[in-house]
């Protein structure tokens, strides 16, 4: 199974690894050739050796996706530092590319609801964070 | 005419001006802090500050109530977000929306985010309106009906120069709607009318004929 992730920062990169230990086949795009490391952090060999795989481009360039394997993705996870660039990317994916499964970061609660409701997977580290709060403070939501 | 642009950059205050001059009522929406309070200056309420991708910032513009959103922000995603928004979650019959890089035109189209307007392509195309020998210049594309209307000149030493239209070999799915002569003027031409270097001639044809057209038209190597 080939996962190609879109957006290497903390979340990322930590899926991507852990995706990779799980013996898939892990792809990775960033528009940032320094966000590598991350995908290094911690291990014993680097990312590449590990046998992951890594390109630099820019989220909304189709050239960049291809060059990252979208075509041959069986799941897609937008997880850049933007909402609004996850929520388009993602809908590239799902509706030009045809990827089987589309999961996509939002951290506006009401557009990952909505956005929900439209068929796109959507998760909300947002609302995990205020249910939290709300959960340490005793409060019910 | 209630109209919600978001993005107060120069398109979007001066589009805000010349509504507002026409009468009608207008929203304008920026997420800088900076530029909302330059912008409110002069326009006062009509401003109004927040992230303009964001539903609650919208509903607080009255997006419900709107007749036309407008989406100029400097971000094509955050323009592609708001006007599907707009569409499909206001339900708002008529959107705009700026493609700042050409290259995103194939998202904006793939998401059905139309009319997207690029200013790259706008001068693009006015520039193959004003270079002279550029060879062909789209003058209408219909991408739903398959179909366009392109102008080409005629040069000295082309295939066509000085053929009657009947004899001019084009291909199956094209067909000359009018020459337009170099002396001035234009008409709609009969079978038997001559076409000479310099005229120019539309011609109306399926996308992907341009090729087996101008090389009718233009002497080689010419065109292109």
């Amino acid at each position: 199974m080939l996962v190609l992730i879109v957006g290497a920062g903390r979340v990322g990169s930590a899926v991507a690894r852990s995706a990779l230990a799980a013996g898939h086949e892990v792809s990775v795009l960033d528009d940032d050739p320094l966000s590598h490391e991350r995908l290094d952090a911690g291990m014993d060999t680097t990312w590449e050796e590990a046998g992951g795989r890594f390109t630099v481009g820019t989220a909304l360039e189709v050239e960049a996706l291809i060059a990252a394997g979208i075509e041959e993705a069986d799941v897609f996870i937008a997880s850049t530092n933007g909402d609004n660039t996850n929520l388009t990317i993602s809908q590239v994916a799902q509706r030009r590319f045809g990827v089987d499964r589309v999961i996509v970061r939002v951290m506006d609660p009401a557009r990952s609801d909505w956005y929900r409701e439209q068929g796109l997977n959507t998760i909300c580290p947002t609302k995990h964070a205020i249910e939290m709060f709300n959960a340490s403070l005793g409060l019910t939501a | 005419m209630y109209v919600v642009i978001v993005g107060g950059g120069k398109v979007g205050l001066n589009l805000a001006r010349e509504l507002l001059r026409s009468n009608h009522e207008v929203t304008l929406v920026d997420q800088n802090r900076a530029t909302y309070l330059r912008l409110e200056q002069e326009l006062e309420h009509v401003v109004q500050y927040g992230d303009g991708t964001e539903l609650w910032v919208l509903e607080r513009a009255g997006i419900g109530r709107a007749d036309l959103v407008v989406a100029v922000t400097g971000d094509d995603e955050d323009n592609i977000l708001i006007c599907q928004v707009a569409k499909e979650k206001y339900l708002c019959e008529r959107i705009i929306a700026r493609c700042n890089n050409p290259r995103n035109l194939q998202h904006f189209r793939l998401l059905n985010i139309m009319p997207a307007v690029s200013a790259t392509d706008l001068i693009l195309n006015l520039i193959e309106h004003e270079v002279p020998g550029h060879g062909l210049v789209h003058l209408l594309d219909l991408p739903d009906e398959q179909l366009e209307i392109i102008e080409v000149e005629v040069t000295p030493g082309a295939p066509a120069e000085g053929r009657r239209i009947d004899e001019i070999e084009l291909p199956d799915g094209s067909l000359i709607i009018s020459v337009l002569p170099a002396g001035g003027g234009g008409f709609v031409p009969k079978p038997d009318t001559v076409v000479n270097a310099g005229d120019e001639v539309l011609v109306v044809l399926d996308p992907g004929l341009e090729d087996s057209i101008t090389s009718q038209f233009a002497s080689n190597g010419t065109h292109g």
